[in-house]
């Protein structure tokens, strides 16, 4: 009986069926971001596997309870909520109190995703969001940085860079590696290029943005090394460290709160770019990538307003 | 509508910042603190007592074509004199609240029941109607503001509740006034559709 109406049952386009799901691009961002975690885990251990699965977790359970309340169908199998904490345990430093990670993925997942209409509607990057509320809320404990392999206490590569504590920085290949200190997920950029380009690889991401992204930052910070008498190791410092590379893959390509046109992508690169230089060389924080990629989330609805293309045979404004 | 009436209907039914969402910048700025919402509660329904019975006492003599003007005269004297009130016997609270007093003089709540209310009625229903604006707004200020004392400062009117580790500061900073708000708002606004006010 039922399938006698399906049968006769005539669907609105699209009726070709694509294996590009939700939940199958989900898996593949659960994928690249594989080789981040392992890294992660290897040089924080213990402490930095707790605040990954308290996100992780935290994130699942916040969004089947929205769901839930607000009496929308449950399609877990989406995945999206594990990126979201996922991408953001990335962000934290290692040494995190673990409830305060489950608050930030809350957080992120309740206020920031389903309060502004779930999956597809949120104007932020939630994980973003989720970083920026516990710096605000907690700057003690989201300034603690760990030294890889034996957790020591100590100041991250940019950190050292903008105090001039006179501290030495870290060569380019440990910043490469990742054996510095930093956030979970954000030391190693091997890493994290290894899972950017996998994503590039499958399409779900667009070379314009971390292309644009990264290159605006390398040009602004080779100018000012030059001027500084840096050199070629300047720019190549601000490329590998912080968060800019997790930034410019994962956060700036997030298919929601980015630009869907192509000249879009480029622009909210350059914003970014431009964004974090000014923040990390003129702004009080040591790190901006975050910040930077949340106001060109803001603006983002007017980037793709001024960019999209003309209707073709639409007619000419001037007739 | 009886006079008991004109003083319900501010509290819950006509709440001027839940239901009307009036008042929302001080509702916002001083909320930080339950002692600062209460005081800013007081110090509002002060001048909205005085501005009522004042305007409606003077509503057949105020010419419609500068009735606003009018008000605000009438706010702005009521103002200054809780202003230099508040100066003189509530130092500590004038100073946490600081520019929020003078502006209550373009609150639009007090402005909104001049026009609605004291100017068309009789001085006894706009006494029952400033009280009932002014203990809804008071009650509702109490309300957002206890959220964010202990959200944000682990203390319940400036007694220590919560070690000092645990509250996220972001609560008393202006995101978190905002967040609140919203919250709150929605909440009411889901529980006013399931219980029908």
């Amino acid at each position: 009986m039922t399938t006698q109406n399906d049968l006769l049952l005539v669907t609105s386009s699209p009726h070709i069926h694509s294996p590009d799901n939700v939940p199958n691009a989900m898996r593949d961002v659960l994928l690249a971001l594989l080789p981040a975690l392992l890294c992660g885990l290897y040089f924080f251990g213990l402490p930095a596997l707790g605040v990954i699965v308290s996100c992780v977790v935290s994130a699942y359970v916040s969004e089947l309870l929205c769901l839930k309340a607000m009496g929308k169908e449950v399609r877990i199998t989406e995945q999206s909520a594990a990126v979201t904490g996922l991408l953001l345990s990335f962000c934290l430093p290692p040494a995190l109190p673990i409830w305060m990670a489950a608050l930030g993925s809350a957080f992120a997942i309740v206020i920031v995703k389903h309060l502004f209409g779930g999956l597809g509607q949120n104007v932020f990057n939630p994980a973003l969001i989720g970083r920026a509320f516990l710096l605000a809320s907690f700057p003690v404990a989201m300034t603690h940085w760990s030294k890889p392999l034996d957790g020591v206490t100590t100041a991250t590569p940019l950190g050292i860079l903008k105090e001039a504590t006179g501290q030495p920085l870290p060569h380019l290949s440990e910043l490469f590696i990742g054996t510095v200190a930093g956030s979970i997920g954000e030391t190693s950029a091997i890493a994290i290029l290894i899972g950017g380009c996998y994503l590039l690889y499958r399409g779900h991401i667009d070379w314009r943005t971390p292309v644009s992204f990264l290159g605006t930052v390398f040009l602004l910070t080779a100018v000012v090394g030059t001027i500084k008498g840096g050199g070629i190791q300047y720019p190549l410092f601000h490329l590998l460290s912080g968060g800019l590379l997790m930034g410019a893959f994962f956060m700036a390509t997030d298919w929601v709160t980015t630009p869907v046109t192509k000249l879009g992508r480029i622009l909210f690169g350059c914003g970014c770019g431009s964004l974090v230089v000014l923040i990390r060389l003129k702004g009080g924080y040591p790190e901006g990538v975050a910040y930077s990629i949340l106001l060109m989330n803001v603006v983002t609805p007017l980037i793709d307003r001024y960019t999209k293309q003309r209707v073709f045979g639409g007619g000419q404004s001037n007739g | 509508m009886s006079l008991m009436q004109e003083f319900t209907k501010g509290i819950i039914k006509e709440n001027p910042l839940f239901r009307l969402v009036l008042g929302t910048c001080p509702a916002l700025a001083v909320t930080t603190s339950v002692e600062n919402g209460l005081g800013m509660g007081a110090a509002f329904t002060g001048v909205l007592l005085a501005s009522n019975i004042a305007i409606s006492l003077m509503r057949s003599i105020i010419p419609a074509s500068v009735r606003i003007p009018a008000y605000v005269v009438i706010i702005a004297s009521f103002v200054t004199m809780t202003d230099q009130l508040m100066h003189a016997f509530t130092p500590s609270l004038y100073k946490a609240l600081g520019i929020f007093i003078p502006l209550i003089v373009v609150n639009c709540i007090i402005l909104g029941r001049a026009e609605a209310f004291a100017s068309r009625n009789s001085v006894l229903p706009s006494i029952m109607d400033a009280l009932g604006m002014g203990l809804g707004f008071t009650i509702a200020l109490g309300l957002v503001s206890a959220f964010r004392e202990v959200l944000g400062a682990g203390s319940f009117l400036g007694i220590q509740i919560l070690p000092e580790s645990i509250p996220a500061i972001l609560m008393i900073l202006p995101p978190g006034g905002f967040i609140t708000l919203g919250c709150l708002l929605a909440l009411l606004n889901k529980l006013q559709k399931k219980y029908a006010w």
